[in-house]
């Protein structure tokens, strides 16, 4: 997606419109709709704890029913991910349905159905866009936290797509200590593959709770993440998520900025689920259901908890800072999943106030509110991953299917 | 490319962007090239909607107040470069 920004109605009695955007819009404009819990990897930071299908899953005909509804609401666009959607049977049918229905669709994968075949159907197709996700530029990066095979499978679904002359691609890179060094190597990258390259900030969600304080960037790296955005403009994506970092400087990095969460944003879980944002899979941020009467549309219109934040928030204990109008308090899962006041600090605040703050967090942050991880199964950070599955059929959804 | 904006030329919403009300005023999405717009008053979503039917821009903005003319002028050229709207002969090529 991009945004324009150009279209200026009189200043006088206009609104900025990020001030508009806190009331709340009449549909989400980034709305993610992840297809299954169901996945092939354990990556240590999976935001939404995916590795088994749930047995709730939307059935075909009843995801079928939430298209209907985007396209009535026009909702112009998903973000489809998972786990990993194209493990899910019927998922190039869905993917056919929506974008016939006017719901274009941008999906994530690891690239694990993505072979030259497909990659030349998917290319053929409008309204469509693919993101591969990559952590790391090189095997050992990746590997590490992705788990082993997975460098190479995203890299052969990437020469699939660029040979089948698919323009234009997203790499989506969740950034961590180990691969801001390679920043310059990502977008070597994706010019490599004519894709554009999309960086994105790690939240401590799901299980990336368990793994934030090894992998979230340094302050020096923070500094540096958002020195190289400043200097590439709009041509690097960032999904909005480095907002907090506006607090470093004069000229804020291009997007929003600001907490889209039920206001611009929000989540359809695999089970139907609707919360507040994809970083916040927990009671706390579930606004409904898209399975009771008046579907995901009553949902985003009425939910008590979306009509909260879409009230001005006071800014707590931040709004005596000097930055807090370029960084709006930060990110709220950040917050929530570590332990700290939503208003108060995000734990990465560049002005320090989220180090000091999270010193003084008594007792263990919130957990995450579902967990579909494979069990006895996960990825060593810098180690060979040993994968024991505890039953046969944890060893991997497609068991069987291949 | 686009061909510079001319006031002097009728336009018309493009076949393959849509409007979706919004508080504010509208939001414009492009099929084409995936671009979302904002059209940020309502008076400026009804002169998008009714500007087909306009000989030329100039005549469009005339039922504006005066004050208001040289604001949606510009709005009307960022739609513009933006493929949100497109002259009306070009549109007709098109199709």
């Amino acid at each position: 997606m991009t945004i324009t920004r150009g279209q200026t109605a009189p200043a006088e009695r206009v609104p900025a419109l990020v001030e508009q955007f806190k009331g709340g819009l009449a549909a989400p404009i980034c709305l993610t709709w992840e297809w299954t819990y169901a996945c092939n990897l354990s990556c240590r930071h999976c935001l939404s704890s995916s590795g088994r299908r749930d047995p709730g899953e939307l059935t075909t005909a009843e995801m079928r029913l939430v298209i209907d509804e985007l396209r009535a609401m026009q909702v112009f666009y998903v973000n489809v991910g998972g786990g990993e959607p194209t493990v899910r049977p019927d998922f190039w049918e869905l993917l056919d349905y929506a974008v016939a229905n006017q719901v274009g669709v941008k999906f994530s994968t690891n690239g694990l159905r993505l072979d030259a075949e497909r990659a030349r159907r998917l290319a053929a197709t409008d309204y469509l866009d693919v993101q591969v996700s990559l952590d790391g530029a090189s095997r050992e990066v990746n590997d590490a936290v992705r788990g082993d095979g997975s460098y190479a499978m995203a890299l052969r679904a990437m020469e699939n797509l660029a040979e089948a002359g698919f323009p234009n691609f997203k790499i989506s890179v969740v950034m961590t200590r180990h691969n801001v060094p390679q920043l310059d190597d990502f977008a070597a990258l994706a010019d490599r593959f004519g894709a554009q390259l999309r960086i994105t900030r790690l939240r401590p969600s799901g299980r990336g709770a368990d793994v934030w304080s090894e992998l979230h960037p340094t302050e020096a790296q923070q500094r540096e993440i958002y020195s190289w955005l400043t200097d590439r403009g709009d041509q690097v994506l960032t999904g909005d998520s480095f907002f907090h970092l506006n607090a470093l400087g004069g000229s804020p990095l291009p997007g929003l900025n600001l907490c889209g969460a039920g206001r611009v944003v929000c989540l359809i879980d695999p089970v139907g689920d609707v919360y507040a944002c994809p970083f916040a899979i927990h009671d706390a941020f579930k606004a409904g259901t898209v399975r009771a009467p008046g579907g995901f549309a009553q949902v985003w219109r009425s939910a008590p908890l979306f009509a909260e934040l879409r009230t001005e928030t006071s800014g707590g204990a931040c709004r005596s800072c000097s930055e807090y109008s370029v960084c709006q308090g930060g990110c709220m899962a950040a917050k929530f999943f570590t332990g700290l006041p939503l208003d108060g600090p995000d734990p990465e605040c560049v002005k320090g106030h989220g180090a000091s703050a999270l010193a003084a967090v008594g007792g263990a942050p919130p957990q995450a509110g579902t967990d579909h991880s494979h069990r006895g199964r996960e990825v060593p950070l810098g180690m060979p991953s040993v994968r024991v599955p505890a039953k046969l059929c944890d060893s991997s959804p497609l068991a069987g299917t291949a | 490319m686009t061909a510079p904006f001319d006031p002097g030329r009728g336009y018309g919403l493009n076949p393959a962007v849509a409007l979706r009300p919004e508080p504010f005023g509208a939001l414009a999405y492009h099929f084409g090239n995936r671009r979302l717009s904002f059209l940020k008053a309502p008076e400026l979503v009804e002169l998008v909607r009714g500007l087909a039917s306009h000989r030329c821009v100039s005549d469009a903005l005339a039922a504006v107040p005066e004050g208001r003319r040289d604001a949606y002028l510009r709005a009307l050229a960022s739609l513009a470069a933006a493929d949100m709207i497109v002259p009306q002969q070009a549109r007709s090529e098109v199709a």
